[in-house]
C-alpha cells in the first residue's frame, strides 16, 4: 500500500472524537470494527443486503459497508455500543426477539431511527423501513412485536 | 484483506467547476477518477473488482448538486439527493415513490438521484419520472455547462461525455398534478429483487410510459404509446401490439424467463391503464 493512499481520519463516534490512519476506501463498517474495536456493527453480505451493519450518520440510519468511513468525517456516528437502555433494546429483550442475535444491532438501529424520525409511523412506514434488515432465524413476528412496543402501538 | 481491494485517493470539491477541473486534472495523470455521489455502486462493484478507480471525486457537498425546491416553475434535483430525501420533501411524488422502488429504506438513504441515473445497474427506477417528463438535465463537463431535455441525453443509459458530470434534473411542476400509476413487480413477496417497473402518467395528449426491467435497459417509447392511446381499440389487443414494438428482446434471467416477463408486463399493463383511463372521454 502506497503512504500517499493512507490518511488520519477524525470521525465523530458515539459522543466521542477518535481518530483512525485508514484508506480513503476503507470502509466505515471496517475502521469502526477494526480501528476502534467497535464489533456491534456486523460485516453479513457486505454488499448492502442483510442491514446487520446498520449504524446511525447524523441519525440516519445507514449501512456502514455501503459507506466510506472517509465520508463520515464531519458527521455524528453512532453504532450499538452508543446506546444507552433504549426502548428498542429493551422491547428487544421484553419479546424474545432475537435467536441468534447477529441481525439484532443491525434492526435495534434502524428501530431507534425510526422512532426517533417518524415517531407516528404508520403501518407502510414501519414495513418499509424493516425491509432493510434480514433475520436469517426468521425472528420477524417478535421483531414485529418489539418494534410495535417501541412505537407504542401496543 | 480490506474491502474494497485497491487502494484510491479521495478528493471532496466544494463548486461543480472544482469537480470538473479535478477530474480533468485526475484524468490526465491516468487515475481513472469517477464522481461518488451516494458510492454504492462503486462501493459494491469495487469489492468484486468490477470497478477499478484510483481517485473519487465526492460531489456530495456541492450546493448545486444538493439543491431541492421549486425554481421558476420547476421542481430542481440535485443529482447528490438521495432517493430516501426525494421521497419525504414529497414534493412529486412520482419521482418520489417510483425511486422509493429502489432497493431499501436504508439503502435508499445513501442512493442518490445521479447514482441511480448514471450507474452500471440496469434497474434506474428514478429515471422513469424523468423520462415521463422530458425533465431537462443541468450537466458540466470539460466543455462547459449544458441542459437539454432528458429525452435528448437519455438513450438505454445516460449519454455523458468524458468528464462529464450530472449536477441537476428539473421537472415542470404542472407534472405533479397529472394522474399517475408507478407500479414494481416483485417475483416472490414484498421483499425480493425486482421483476419490472411499469410508470405511467396521464397527460393532456394521452397516457405515457416508462419501463424498467422490461428490457436490458429503462425506456420510454412514444412508438408504444400511441399504441397504448388508441382508446377505440381493445386494451388487450393494443397491449399485445405494443408488446411486439419494445425497442429490444425481453430479459430473460434468473430473477425471471422473459415469458414470465411478458406476462406480469400484459398484466402490469392492463391495470396501469384501466386505472389511468377511468373516467377519461375517449377522444
Amino acid at each position: 500500500m502506497k503512504a500517499e493512499h493512507v490518511v488520519q481520519l477524525e470521525l465523530h463516534v458515539n459522543g466521542e472524537r477518535r481518530t483512525a490512519v485508514a484508506r480513503p476506501a476503507d470502509l466505515l463498517l471496517d475502521v469502526l470494527r477494526e480501528s476502534f474495536g467497535l464489533t456491534g456493527a456486523k460485516p453479513g453480505c457486505r454488499n448492502g443486503d442483510c442491514g446487520a451493519c446498520t449504524v446511525l450518520v447524523d441519525d440516519r440510519p445507514m449501512k456502514s459497508c455501503l459507506m466510506l468511513a472517509v465520508e463520515s468525517a464531519g458527521q455524528a456516528v453512532t453504532t450499538i455500543e452508543g446506546l444507552q437502555d433504549e426502548a428498542a433494546q429493551r422491547a428487544f429483550v421484553e419479546q424474545f426477539a432475537f435467536q441468534c442475535g447477529y441481525c439484532t444491532p443491525g434492526f435495534i438501529m434502524n428501530i431507534v431511527a425510526l422512532s426517533r424520525l417518524e415517531p407516528q409511523a404508520d403501518e407502510g412506514t414501519i414495513q418499509d423501513w424493516m425491509q432493510s434488515n434480514i433475520c436469517r432465524c426468521t425472528s420477524y413476528e417478535e421483531i414485529g412485536k418489539a418494534i410495535h412496543v417501541v412505537l407504542g402501538k401496543r | 484483506m480490506p474491502m474494497i481491494p485497491y487502494p484510491f485517493d479521495y478528493y471532496q470539491p466544494a463548486t461543480v467547476g472544482e469537480a470538473v477541473a479535478l477530474f480533468v486534472d485526475l484524468d490526465a495523470r491516468g487515475k481513472q477518477p469517477l464522481y461518488f455521489s451516494g458510492g454504492t455502486e462503486i462501493i459494491t462493484l469495487g469489492r468484486i473488482n468490477e470497478v477499478y478507480t484510483e481517485a473519487v471525486i465526492d460531489v456530495k457537498r456541492i450546493p448545486d448538486c444538493r439543491e431541492i425546491g421549486r425554481r421558476s416553475g420547476a421542481f430542481v434535483w440535485g443529482a447528490a439527493l438521495t432517493l430516501s430525501e426525494i421521497h419525504d420533501a414529497r414534493l412529486f411524488p412520482l419521482l418520489g415513490e417510483t425511486g422509493a422502488g429502489v432497493a431499501d429504506r436504508t439503502s435508499r438513504n445513501k442512493i442518490t438521484l445521479g447514482g441511480n441515473v448514471c450507474g452500471r445497474f440496469i434497474y434506474k427506477e428514478a429515471v422513469l419520472p424523468l423520462l415521463l417528463t422530458d425533465s431537462p438535465l443541468r450537466i458540466a463537463g470539460p466543455g462547459g455547462e449544458r441542459t437539454a431535455p432528458i429525452g435528448q441525453l437519455f438513450d438505454r443509459t445516460l449519454r455523458l461525455g468524458r468528464g462529464e458530470l450530472l449536477v441537476q434534473a428539473m421537472t415542470d411542476v404542472r407534472y405533479a398534478a397529472f394522474p399517475y400509476v408507478t407500479d414494481k413487480r416483485r417475483k416472490g413477496s414484498a421483499i425480493d429483487y425486482p421483476l419490472l417497473t411499469v410508470a405511467a402518467i396521464r397527460a393532456e395528449e394521452g397516457i405515457r410510459l416508462a419501463f424498467s426491467g422490461v428490457c436490458a435497459f429503462p425506456f420510454r417509447s412514444t412508438e408504444m404509446e400511441l399504441i397504448l392511446n388508441r382508446r377505440e381499440v381493445p386494451a388487450e389487443e393494443r397491449i399485445a401490439t405494443a408488446i411486439a414494438r419494445l425497442p429490444a428482446p425481453i430479459l430473460n434471467d434468473i430473477k425471471g424467463s422473459a415469458l414470465y416477463r411478458e406476462y406480469v408486463l400484459k398484466v402490469t399493463l392492463g391495470e396501469t391503464l384501466e386505472r389511468l383511463e377511468k373516467g377519461v372521454a375517449i377522444g
